[in-house]
């Protein structure tokens, strides 16, 4: 399965903004952290699909996961 | 006492005389200072009828007891007034050093009274008071302004200013101080205005006492640790500054777009806090006493300029369908040189341009400029028309995106609450902070009860932001706790690292007065059923407690959150419940007695 993955703020550097992910079978936000080398600690707001989710969430495929460090505003 | 200074000053420009007056210790403990303060003034002095540009509406520029203290990001003021735009009470807040300097020259607060014959400046120095003629000034910009003061005033001076768009009586006008910070809501710079009072400068030299120095440096210890290691306040503000927040909204599809028709922005990286840091940052700002250091300086062509900041990058930017930073830039640049509120500035062009796009507005009211969504060159020019009253449709729009609306027969299309325009977040995808643009106090806002912090940050947690159960006590909460953090003189943004308990360690260290979380939390909500008893009385009634028809009745069309839709109906009345006020939205006199708050 293909998932898209967005990566924002701090977590880009050395990683780029956005990416094309291919699993074999289960995809899980954590994998995609493990694949990227981002602690997970690092990780303040994931969305799905625009939505929170979990770091062990079962990914679809064609799933969008957003990514980011703790940022904030307003 | 301390933390204040105990002297209030009012002003007569009228007869260009003034007053001391003591600070009255009990109702400061009441209602704390600033917005709290300024709204107890306005309770006691002045008729909530009043036309707002009637000499006998007042403006009341209030400190609060961490004003001007080394307390994290203590050096705010408040500008407390009626105002022109919304007809409720308007309390518009700012950052820089102004705040820090009125209470260095030993006020609390100010009071402006009457109207002065020709357009005036007020310098002070300590207990020098003087007046002096502005005619030379009035038409200048807030940069020109500034300049120009500052050439006879004493080195180190602050200087606060209205622009053209104050004295042209533009009803989102703000006050400006420190070149690029504003107090820029709810059309303050236009009270300003109608007074011909055009600047203050102000220089003082003596700080406030606090009550315990060797307390106050432990908490303000472990409030400023607390803030460097809290992730936003530490690493993501400093960093990237509040528009940082661009793509967070965007891709939960709740960053409105093109006058809240669309909620997904597929050209936001182009207007991002990471393209500002990368392309457009050439240093970090900070207020007084601030740790964080949020604020941008930026470059756009030949204009150099403080900002833009998350909000005025959304008005001028996806709101207007423009994915050109250097417009976005230039924009507001131009506002900020003008005196007016951004948001409501970005937002009046949005309706401006969808009003144009429906046929209402026609080609030959342009004065030749463009109104399409997504030409950000003539946005820009807009921006400098409207602040000038420069040509009919200009003017029209120097009333605000309602009465724009209005005027053509369409007021459903201003995306606004209470005549306020709304700021950057959708609120049908994010049920709390929808409730909480419903019910404040000064009409669209999103700083009277930040819900986006926990909805879409997770701060101090995480909670579904489609969720409706429960967003009635958080909403309550966190506007309560704001009314005290904009009373005490902090910045709202250290609210992302501190805690009730942290706010009110320090201002029992700085006043000597026994606080609790509690506490603080019963003055908020004094001071919000305060703010709600005077817009009643205004005639602020509570069907006014809603959102713009198109965010009420429709869901949201396309993007991450298509579906979703406003929940307001279920959540109004379990919000009244939860402030203790009738069904019809109204104050009980059992609450009005507990709090303390005259009916």
């Amino acid at each position: 399965m293909q998932i898209k993955v967005r990566l924002f703020a701090t977590l880009r550097e050395g990683r780029g903004k956005e990416q094309m992910m291919d699993f074999a079978d289960i995809a899980t936000p954590q994998a995609i952290f493990d694949r990227l080398d981002i602690p997970s600690a690092d990780v303040a707001i994931l969305l799905i699909n625009g939505f929170d989710g979990k770091f062990d969430q079962p990914l679809k495929d064609g799933d969008t996961v957003s990514i980011f460090p703790p940022v904030g505003g307003g | 006492m301390h933390g204040y200074r105990g002297k209030i000053i009012r002003i007569n420009l009228t007869d260009l005389s003034y007053k001391l007056e003591d600070l009255n210790h009990d109702e400061a403990m009441k209602f704390i200072g600033g917005r709290g303060f300024g709204s107890k003034i306005m309770f006691d002095e002045v008729d909530p009828n009043i036309d707002p540009f009637d000499p006998a509406n007042k403006i009341i520029i209030a400190t609060g007891p961490m004003t001007g203290t080394p307390t994290p990001a203590g050096g705010r003021y408040m500008v407390v007034t009626k105002s022109p735009l919304t007809g409720t009470i308007a309390s518009s807040n700012s950052g820089g050093y102004w705040g820090a300097e009125m209470k260095f020259a030993g006020y609390d607060a100010m009071i402006l009274e009457g109207k002065a014959a020709k357009p005036t400046s007020i310098f002070i120095e300590d207990d020098k008071i003087e007046f002096r003629d502005a005619s030379g000034l009035w038409g200048k910009t807030t940069i020109e302004t500034t300049n120009e003061v500052m050439k006879e005033a004493p080195a180190k001076a602050k200087v606060l200013c209205i622009g053209p768009a104050g004295e042209n009586l533009s009803k989102i006008a703000a006050v400006m101080n420190d070149l690029n910070r504003a107090a820029g809501r709810s059309g303050v710079g236009a009270v300003v205005g109608s007074k011909n009072l055009k600047a203050i400068v102000i220089k003082g030299s003596t700080k406030p006492s606090v009550a315990d120095p060797d307390a106050l440096k432990e908490v303000v210890k472990r409030g400023r640790s607390q803030i460097k290691d809290n992730g936003v306040t530490g690493a993501g503000l400093p960093t990237y500054g509040t528009n940082v927040l661009v793509n967070i909204i965007n891709e939960a599809g709740v960053f409105p777009t093109n006058n809240f028709q669309e909620t997904y922005f597929d050209k936001a990286e182009e207007v991002s806090g990471e393209a500002m840091a990368e392309k457009f940052l050439i240093k970090r700002e900070s207020c007084f006493a601030c740790p964080i250091a949020c604020g941008r300086y930026t470059k756009a062509d030949d204009i150099e300029t403080g900002g833009p900041e998350y909000e005025s990058v959304w008005a001028f930017s996806a709101a207007c369908g423009v994915s050109d930073m250097k417009a976005a830039i230039k924009a507001n640049f131009w506002a900020n040189e003008m005196g007016m509120d951004t948001i409501s500035a970005g937002v009046t062009v949005s309706t401006a341009m969808e009003l144009y796009e429906k046929g209402f507005i026609k080609d030959d009211e342009l004065d030749g400029l463009g109104l399409k969504f997504g030409d950000g060159d003539s946005m820009v020019e807009w921006i400098k028309k409207l602040g000038r009253r420069d040509g009919q449709l200009a003017s029209k729009m120097a009333e605000g995106s309602y009465r724009l609306a209005e005027s053509y027969g369409h007021p459903e299309l201003s995306m606004s609450v209470k005549k306020q325009e709304l700021p950057a977040y959708d609120p049908r995808g994010i049920q709390g902070q929808g409730l909480q643009y419903a019910t404040s106090n000064r009409g669209g806002c999103h700083v009277r009860g930040y819900m986006i912090s926990p909805e879409i940050l997770g701060l101090p947690e995480k909670l579904d932001r489609t969720e409706l159960k429960g967003k009635p006590e958080w909403v309550k909460i966190f506007q309560d706790l704001t009314a005290f953090i904009d009373s005490c003189g902090m910045c709202l943004f250290t609210s992302f690292a501190l805690t009730a308990d942290d706010y009110a360690d320090m201002f029992t260290a700085v006043t000597g007065k026994k606080h609790t979380a509690a506490d603080i939390l019963e003055a908020g909500d004094r001071i919000w059923n305060l703010e709600r008893i005077w817009n009643l009385k205004a005639g602020i009634d509570p069907s006014q407690d809603k959102l713009p028809k198109r965010l009420l009745e429709e869901a949201i069309p396309s993007g991450p959150s298509k579906g979703q839709r406003s929940g307001l109906a279920e959540l109004l009345p379990l919000y009244y419940k939860e402030r203790g006020w009738d069904e019809k939205g109204i104050p009980t006199a059992d609450k009005l007695k507990a709090l303390g708050v005259p009916a």
